[in-house]
């Protein structure tokens, strides 16, 4: 027989207003099970919460009802009072008989009637409930970094910082991302390879990160505080603790490839480092195009190389690593393919690299029929910067020529709802700004026009930018571009200005699109990889819009930088701090607690078939093989992780042999709160 | 806010199965928002709409129950990301199963109320008692007799 104590609250008047609590208690105390009745002014209060107490020790209570205000407010409080009297804390009980009754009836004698019922459920489904212990893991004090751009380099230097041993994991050879294609910044015009490149060194010299570049996250196991990860690192075919990065290799390599990180606008030799700041400074032989790989041939740069580093039989390495949290701060791409639109040219970077002799490893770029000089973005940016393929000084890439006008194109793909992406893009008002200025400052009697749909520049200093931009000369013109076509060595630029109604037609010598800023192509990839949910465009979700911006749906994993949705680098630096201090926050603890309401598996009745694992909306759910005692295979069993489930009880609803139970919420229980009633209502 | 009480011949008996995010905190701002509304209905607190068993409200309804009430929170906020889903998937085809049990389903509620929602509780709640009360009591399956009951052999007398 239960030893049931039942304590009923006043709550001042704010209950004992509309509900009869000794009435409560009284009847209350006549139901089988309940060994003790209270009815007292404030339960919550300290001496409430003594009575509790000294009533659970001397009557030597099994469970405790407190009728009283919402289990939101006090739930904690008093099984946390059951804990310190010896009584397992699940298994206290809230009747809610304030939110719930007393304030919202004003006949007493039915708010009273209802809380006996409330109060009754609740007694009911208790003596079902089970003793529950707190779930007790260890957490490994080591964070994953996925992706080395400024988000990955922000993250990984505060949680160093803060005496957290980091790995980063970026799949290019160099960290940098794409803030080190940058040639100057919004809203500052201050010089992105200035600020970013001794950031990217300070992580490499940073004794408690590891870099490890060229390589990728093969899989993610396990769950917060205990991750592990199994790492491929992709065979640089040099000996990385030998290379002094000394360049002989890269500048002997007779042979050249488009360059990637200049979008196609330069060449690259076949051994290289992506742009001379890399970090690590180690250069990696691209294997598609080497013709020592591909032939046998060449093999100089064994030969030049003074530490006898280069080693073209390496292989792949796959290595497994421990962590408790992940980062994940994989970036953004441009949109591709929306030059098609404009001409049917395909964007450098996204044809087939092919191998050439070394030519010129500048400008121009011959691509016979094309649109060669509608650019993105980013191109403009590498031709705009100091380190770019032209040196900073701005020429079309068709004959290097300087431009004389030039026609930048906001919107391209984004708030496009046909063609391309219906969310605005959010920082190509701003950049296309810059660009004007850029131009400007570097062709002074150049030309440019903006044909722009709104402007949007909020941000601090973000408008005093526009307006700079608009009155050093560019010229904006609200309305959009139709088409763009070839005359002569011209684009002719045909379009509408809707404030003045008229039709427009533009000669430009070079015309760049503002593209829209999308996903990396393997970001649902990486998602799936991880256990972490994505909007409809492939942008990693985050827990909750407003009060959790920076965790992924799954616990330990948190989110960083333009890979969760549109961003600026102020607004990616702060993000990555952020997910910093909350990985902080989790490795501040030697255990992480989890409640115990997560559900439990009866190993013997599961008939596997596995509904549970389809939906379980957190992957909580393995497939295990049951043994008997000589290690024999029994039969297969779901299996919980009680690391990953966060108690929904999805899969207790859905297993048709109920084999599998949501602990707190087990059927019983609601049974019993179910066919407490017995038409004893109102 | 008070209503005045208008005593019934019939006071129909309801419960409300809810997520504990969305609808129980909403109900509990309609009492931090001192509203009024009908007494009649009894709650259950679930972690997620998708743990709502159909068999609970089969349960409920033998016992006697008027009417039965299922809330979560609204699609796209589920705090487990998509149970709501298939508490909805589930509660369609539930529905077809009640009206072959014989059970009216006018007498069962779905309805999606979030936890700032505490007026819409109310008129939930509201709307649904008068609509119960008109349909009368549910006695169907509260009187019936288990008709295998006379196949039993008794228990030695
Ligand atoms: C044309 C242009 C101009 C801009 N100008 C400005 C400006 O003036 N001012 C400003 O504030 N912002 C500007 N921005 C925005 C800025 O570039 C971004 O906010 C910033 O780069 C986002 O940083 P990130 O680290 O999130 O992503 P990224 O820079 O994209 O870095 C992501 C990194 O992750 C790596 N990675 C991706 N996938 C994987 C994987 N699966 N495994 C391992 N590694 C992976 C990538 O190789 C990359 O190194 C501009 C953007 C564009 C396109
Ligand atoms: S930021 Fe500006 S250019 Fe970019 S999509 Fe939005 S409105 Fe268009
Ligand atoms: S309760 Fe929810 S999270 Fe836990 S195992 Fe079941 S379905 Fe997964």
């Amino acid at each position: 027989m239960a030893k049931i104590g039942v304590f009923v609250c006043q709550c001042g008047n704010n209950i004992a207003r509309t509900v009869d609590t000794a009435d409560v208690a009284e009847k209350t105390g006549e139901l089988s099970g309940v060994a003790h009745v209270e009815d007292y002014k404030f339960m919550c209060s300290a001496p409430g919460q003594e009575m509790f107490k000294k009533a659970i020790k001397d009557n030597n209570l099994d469970g405790c009802i407190v009728s009283a205000c919402s289990p939101k407010m006090h739930e904690a409080t008093f099984r946390k009072a059951a804990e310190d009297a010896g009584l397992n804390p699940f298994k206290v009980e809230i009747a809610n008989i304030r939110e719930q009754c007393s304030w919202v009836h004003d006949d007493k004698e039915i708010a009273t009637a209802k809380s006996k019922d409330i109060t009754k459920m609740m007694v009911n489904r208790l003596k079902y409930n089970r003793p529950l212990e707190r779930y007790k893991m260890p957490v490994t004090k080591r964070a994953l970094i996925i992706g080395g751009g400024i988000a990955g380099i922000q993250a990984a230097l505060d949680l160093a910082n803060a005496q957290i041993p980091v790995s980063i994991v970026e799949r290019e050879p160099s960290l940098g991302g794409n803030m080190a294609r940058l040639s100057e910044t919004f809203p500052t015009l201050d010089c992105s390879q200035c600020i970013l490149t001794p950031r990217m060194v300070e992580v490499s010299n940073h004794p408690l990160i590891s870099i490890h570049s060229y390589a990728e996250l093969e899989k993610l196991d396990g769950y917060i505080g205990n991750f592990r990860a199994t790492i491929r690192l992709k065979a640089k075919s040099v000996i990385e603790k030998d290379c002094t990065g000394c360049g002989e290799c890269w500048e002997k390599c007779p042979f050249t490839v488009e360059n990637e990180f200049d979008m196609g606008l330069s060449k690259r030799s076949v051994i290289y480092i992506p742009f001379p700041q890399a970090v690590p400074t180690v250069p990696v032989i691209d294997r598609e195009n080497c013709p020592k790989f591909i032939k046998d041939k060449c093999g100089l740069c064994a030969k030049v190389c003074g530490q006898q580093c280069i080693d073209f039989t390496q292989q792949d390495r796959v290595i497994e690593e421990e962590f408790g949290a992940v980062i994940v701060a994989t970036g953004f791409k441009l949109m591709p393919n929306v030059y098609k639109e404009y001409g049917g040219y395909r964007p450098p970077h996204m044809t087939p690299k092919k191998l050439t002799a070394k030519i010129r490893k500048t400008l121009p770029r011959s691509t016979a029929g094309r649109l060669v000089d509608v650019i993105n973005g980013l191109e403009f940016e590498r031709l705009a910067s100091a380190s770019g393929p032209t040196g900073g000084e701005i020429r079309r890439p068709s004959d290097g020529k300087v431009p004389e006008t030039v026609v930048f194109i906001a919107c391209v793909g984004s708030r496009d709802c046909n063609k391309g992406v219906e969310y605005c893009s959010k920082i190509c008002c701003m950049y296309t700004a810059k660009h004007t200025m850029l131009y400007q400052h570097n062709v002074h009697h150049g030309k440019s026009y903006v044909f722009y749909m709104d402007i949007r520049a909020g941000g601090k200093g973000y408008e005093e930018f526009i307006n700079r931009a608009q009155s050093e000369n560019a010229n904006y013109v609200r309305g959009r571009v139709s088409r763009l076509s070839k005359k002569g060595d011209k684009i002719l630029v045909k379009g509408a200005d809707t404030f003045t109604g008229h039709a427009l037609e533009i000669e430009a010598d070079m015309v760049v699109l503002a593209t829209a800023m999308v996903p990396q192509e393997d970001a649902m990839g990486v998602a799936k990889n991880l256990g972490i949910s994505y909007d409809q465009h492939g942008f990693f979700s985050e827990q909750h819009p407003k009060l959790m911006p920076v965790d992924s749906s799954t616990g330990g994993i948190y989110l960083a930088g333009a890979c969760q949705g549109v961003k600026d680098i102020p607004e990616t630096v702060a993000q990555a701090s952020a997910a910093a201090s909350k990985v902080m926050q989790l490795f501040s603890r030697e255990e992480l607690e989890r409640e115990p309401e997560v559900a439990i598996v009866d190993e013997k009745n599961c008939m596997n078939c596995w509904d549970c694992v389809t939906v379980c909306p957190y992957n909580a759910i393995d497939r295990t093989e049951i043994t008997n005692r000589q290690g024999q295979f029994l039969k297969w069993a779901a299996k919980v992780n009680p690391g990953l489930c966060q108690g929904c009880g999805l899969c207790n609803t859905v297993c048709r042999s109920k084999s599998i139970e949501l602990e707190g919420y087990t059927d019983q229980q609601v049974y019993a709160q179910i066919t407490a009633f017995e038409g004893a209502f109102v | 806010m008070s209503k005045k009480i208008t005593r019934h011949d019939f006071e129909p008996k309801i419960m409300a199965f809810v997520c504990k995010w969305c609808t129980y905190s909403g109900a509990d701002l309609a009492g931090t928002s001192r509203m009024d509304y009908s007494p009649n209905v009894r709650m259950v607190r679930l972690p997620c709409s998708g743990r709502i068993d159909p068999q609970f409200l089969i349960k409920a309804f033998e016992q006697g129950v008027d009417g039965v009430i299922v809330s979560g929170c609204h699609p796209g906020d589920c705090h487990y990301n998509e149970g709501n889903y298939y508490a909805r998937r589930r509660n369609l085809a539930f529905r077809e199963l009640l009206d072959f049990h014989g059970i009216d389903l006018a007498r069962l509620e779905f309805s999606w109320i979030s936890a700032a929602e505490a007026i819409k509780w109310t008129k939930v709640i509201d709307v649904f008692t008068d609509k119960i009360r008109e349909l009368g009591q549910h006695r169907e399956y509260a009187d019936m007799t288990d008709p295998y009951a006379h196949y039993l052999v008794k228990e030695a007398a």
